[in-house]
């Protein structure tokens, strides 16, 4: 059985996960969201979920489609089984929303997050942090006698892997832009 | 082709072209180009209420009562924000409204301009969707699209919020295109696979119940009447919420009465021991469920809705039909028939057997008086001779309201307004308003409590104005009654704050707006006096003074399950655990 899916219009009925709803167990879900890149959108999907007290982990949005007015909202949220259904079917309500992609449970899909490390420091800590920087791929994109600015591209967990090695080595500040997310394979 | 004109002269065209012929409103700067447009025309009335708030309760009742969307019209910053409990009502009670208020010109939004208020931003939480145009090319697209989404799928209020100088400037035109944009298109037809899994439970069922909502009204008068083929076709016991009195007639035979928290012990002790458990267009509010844990422990549960987000919020569904009443209740009794008509006989004449049982323990019974009349008693000799009439019937909020869900008895469906989600004192005055202005003729009735009442009594200048004969029935025990029931239930007798002190004379308040004022004191008078009222061609203020401490039962405890309702009879002290004090 696949998830709720409320695609405007669809004919498909079923849209319940067998999956006991009634469960305790909290699960991370990341959530693709097709919506009019009209003005408020945003607003609705945040009041959403700040009005009924559900989680935002993460959350990304951009224009995806400019002739079509379309932008991605890409949610990474957590909760009961029955929770992450009851998101789904609230983001199935708002007008502007086009569809509700649950990637977690349709497949496999990948994530990526890309994020800005600030870390200073001299000496020894300072070539640490450039060898870590290399296993982890990440590129130097600014740099003065006692600064770096690495640039990361990953999986989240990859990204707070590489944060909690820096943090010694002199971490200052960090910008991470939240997931993007796409199922993998010929179809949406 | 497009015809150019200006927005405000847009604003009126569409509410023509979508069949709209009452607005209720309240003018001001921001919508004075629109109210110039109404002046000179005569096919849209306008009726001019006192506060905007009785605006859009009045709209709620002109809409619930003709299944139509009720209209609005306000001006930005104070008229918006005092049609916020209006919308927020209408949204928790799925009433379509179409709300247009007016705003400072673009130019000037973000500017703390006079009367500015971010309008979109205060009503998002409390509307289905909204609107600010900053366009008039655009006006007449979203003017249609608000009526599509207003009644489409689960109904639900929408305002457009539109600034002064999108009404002053001129663009073009288009009229409504058929069946609605493309991009809201919610799916009414049930799955039949589903459907079909219903049919098998119902054929084998030993101890069925029907539990019906406000969605079965949403769905229009089809739905009714399926809903009352199925029930005599397969004999099955219906009970329904609040919402949806009247869609089963109240005096069915198979008519259990309203079921939750003061509803009828019979159609809880039902619902609590059914196998099969048939959710028609109801969402488990918790005046239903009670404790969730034990609510119906031994029932497998149907739940037809055409909000997929109300299937699995609070109660998890065996056989889930996502669809429009109307539709899937066509298809299931097609089904039905087609598989020859089963029901298991023998388990339902076993299930009536007990049904009958919890009927004998007659849970309304109420000590009577004849020294003082008593608001069941009042209400009873208000059904007597109120039978027979083309009535509505309007409420407030409070024990007057439950008393009067459970002694009116409605036979058809869009007779009934109440404010059941929101629950919001001062819902009825101007809601019987709305309900008069759309049926000229009929008797329209607010049952209600003297602080409800006064929380819109600024509407007896609307109702004598368009000479609209409401009646306004005070059921008057000088206190907030419903709370005062759970302070002594539930707060040791300390009745803080649950007095109505320094109340008005009613008769004369009635007088010094122009209408009729009856005091009744003495239930030997009562009869004579609601003839009266009746008869009276105008609005009536009856001021009804009845028994100050009364209690309304039955009742189950907040956080108790429904085997353990309270009767009038029993002792209530200490009725509700503490668990339960914390819930509302
Ligand atoms: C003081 C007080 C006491 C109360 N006590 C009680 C009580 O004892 N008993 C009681 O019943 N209520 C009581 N209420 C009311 C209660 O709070 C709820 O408002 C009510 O129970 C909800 O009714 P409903 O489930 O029919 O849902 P509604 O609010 O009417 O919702 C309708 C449901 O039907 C769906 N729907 C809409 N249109 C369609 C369609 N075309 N097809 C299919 N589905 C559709 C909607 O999605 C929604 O899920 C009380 C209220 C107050 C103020
Ligand atoms: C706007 C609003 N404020 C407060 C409440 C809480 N409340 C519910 S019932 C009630 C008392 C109603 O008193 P009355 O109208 O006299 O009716 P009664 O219960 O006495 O029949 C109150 C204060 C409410 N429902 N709505």
């Amino acid at each position: 059985m696949s998830a709720l899916q409320i695609k405007k219009g669809s004919t498909k009925h079923s849209a319940y996960n067998l999956r006991p709803t009634f469960s305790d167990v909290i699960e991370t879900h990341t959530l693709a969201v097709l919506v009019d890149n009209e003005a408020g959108v945003l607003a609705r999907v945040i009041g959403l979920f700040s009005g009924r007290g559900y989680n935002i982990e993460s959350l990304t949005v951009a224009e995806v489609d400019h002739t079509g007015h379309l932008s991605r909202i890409t949610i990474v949220t957590r909760g009961t089984p029955q929770v992450i259904e009851q998101i789904k079917a609230q983001l199935g309500r708002i007008v502007p929303v086009h569809r509700v992609h649950d990637l977690t449970v349709e497949g496999p899909s990948v994530e990526r997050e890309l994020a800005l490390l600030k870390v200073t420091g001299a000496g020894d800590k300072r070539v640490e942090a450039l060898r870590l920087a290399d296993i982890f791929r990440a590129n130097v994109v600014d740099s003065t006698l006692d600064s770096f600015v690495f640039e990361i591209t990953g999986a989240p967990e990859k990204i707070d892997a590489f944060a909690d090695l820096m943090r010694p080595l002199g971490l200052l500040e960090m910008a991470r832009t939240g997931v993007a997310a796409l199922s993998r394979g010929a179809t949406t | 082709m497009a015809r150019q004109m200006t927005g405000a002269k847009m604003v009126v065209q569409a509410l023509k072209d979508q069949g709209v012929d009452t607005v209720f409103g309240y003018p001001g700067g921001a919508v004075l180009p629109i109210y110039d447009e109404i002046f000179q025309q005569n096919d849209i009335r306008h009726i001019l209420v006192r506060h905007e708030q009785g605006a859009v309760h009045a709209a709620e009742g002109y809409a619930r009562s003709t299944g139509k969307p009720g209209v609005v019209l306000v001006t930005s910053g104070p008229g918006a924000t005092n049609a916020v409990t209006g919308m927020a009502d209408a949204l928790l009670d799925s009433i379509p409204l179409v709300v247009l208020t007016g705003q400072v010109p673009t130019f000037m939004i973000g500017s703390d301009a006079f009367q500015e208020a971010d309008t979109v931003g205060i009503t998002r939480p409390c509307t289905k969707h909204n609107w600010l145009v900053r366009d008039t090319d655009a006006l007449s697209g979203v003017l249609h699209e608000a009526f599509h989404v207003a009644t489409a799928g689960r109904p639900g209020p929408v305002l457009i919020d539109i600034p002064k100088d999108v009404q002053f400037a001129t663009g073009s035109y288009a009229p409504p295109v058929k069946g609605g944009p493309k991009r809201y298109q919610p799916q009414v037809k049930g799955d039949i696979e589903t459907i079909t899994e219903l049919v098998e439970a119902l054929e084998t069922a030993k101890k069925p119940i029907l539990y019906t909502g406000g969605g079965v009204i949403n769905s229009g008068d089809a739905a009714s009447q399926l809903l009352r083929e199925l029930v005599d076709a397969t004999n099955t016991p219906i009970t329904s919420t609040l919402m949806g009195l009247g869609a089963y007639p109240g005096s069915g035979k198979n008519w259990l009465g309203m079921l939750g928290m003061h509803g009828l012990y019979e159609a809880n002790m039902a619902m609590h021991d059914c196998d099969l458990m048939i959710c028609i267009g109801a969402r488990f509010d918790d005046r239903i469920t009670g404790r969730i844990d034990a609510f119906s422990p031994h029932s497998r549960k149907a739940h037809i809705d055409i909000d997929p987000s109300s299937i699995n919020k609070v109660v998890h569904t065996d056989i889930p039909i996502v669809g429009d009443v109307a539709h899937v209740l066509e298809d299931l009794l097609k089904i039905w028939k087609a598989r020859g008509r089963k029901t298991d006989r023998e388990a339902l004449d076993r299930w009536w057997k007990q049904i009958d049982e919890w009927r004998a323990v007659n849970c309304l019974t109420y000590k009577t008086s004849d020294q003082v009349i008593k608001p069941q008693y009042a209400l009873q000799r208000l059904e007597e001779l109120t039978r027979g009439h083309d009535r509505y019937i309007t409420t407030e909020v409070g024990q007057h309201q439950m008393w009067a869900a459970q002694f009116l008895t409605f036979d058809e469906p869009k007779r009934w307004m109440t404010s059941g989600g929101l629950g919001t004192m001062g819902y009825g005055f101007p809601a019987s308003i709305g309900v008069q202005m759309a049926h000229r003729d009929s008797l329209v009735i607010n049952v209600a409590g003297e602080a409800s009442w006064l929380m819109n009594m600024q509407e007896m200048g609307t109702a004598v104005q368009f000479r609209l004969p409401v009646k306004q029935f005070i059921l008057n025990n000088e206190r907030l009654g419903m709370v005062r029931q759970w302070q002594e239930l539930l707060h040791g007798e300390r009745y803080s704050h649950s007095w109505s002190e320094a109340l008005p004379d009613f008769v004369k308040l009635a007088e010094a707006f122009g209408a009729k004022g009856i005091l009744c004191t003495d239930p030997k008078d009562l009869d004579d006096a609601i003839m009266e009222m009746i008869e009276y061609d105008g609005p009536v203020i009856f001021d009804c003074l009845v028994e100050k401490h009364e209690n309304c039962f039955p009742m189950i405890p907040s956080g108790e399950p429904h085997n353990k309702m309270l009767l009038g009879e029993v002792s209530t002290k200490d009725a509700i655990k503490e668990g339960g004090a914390v819930l509302v």
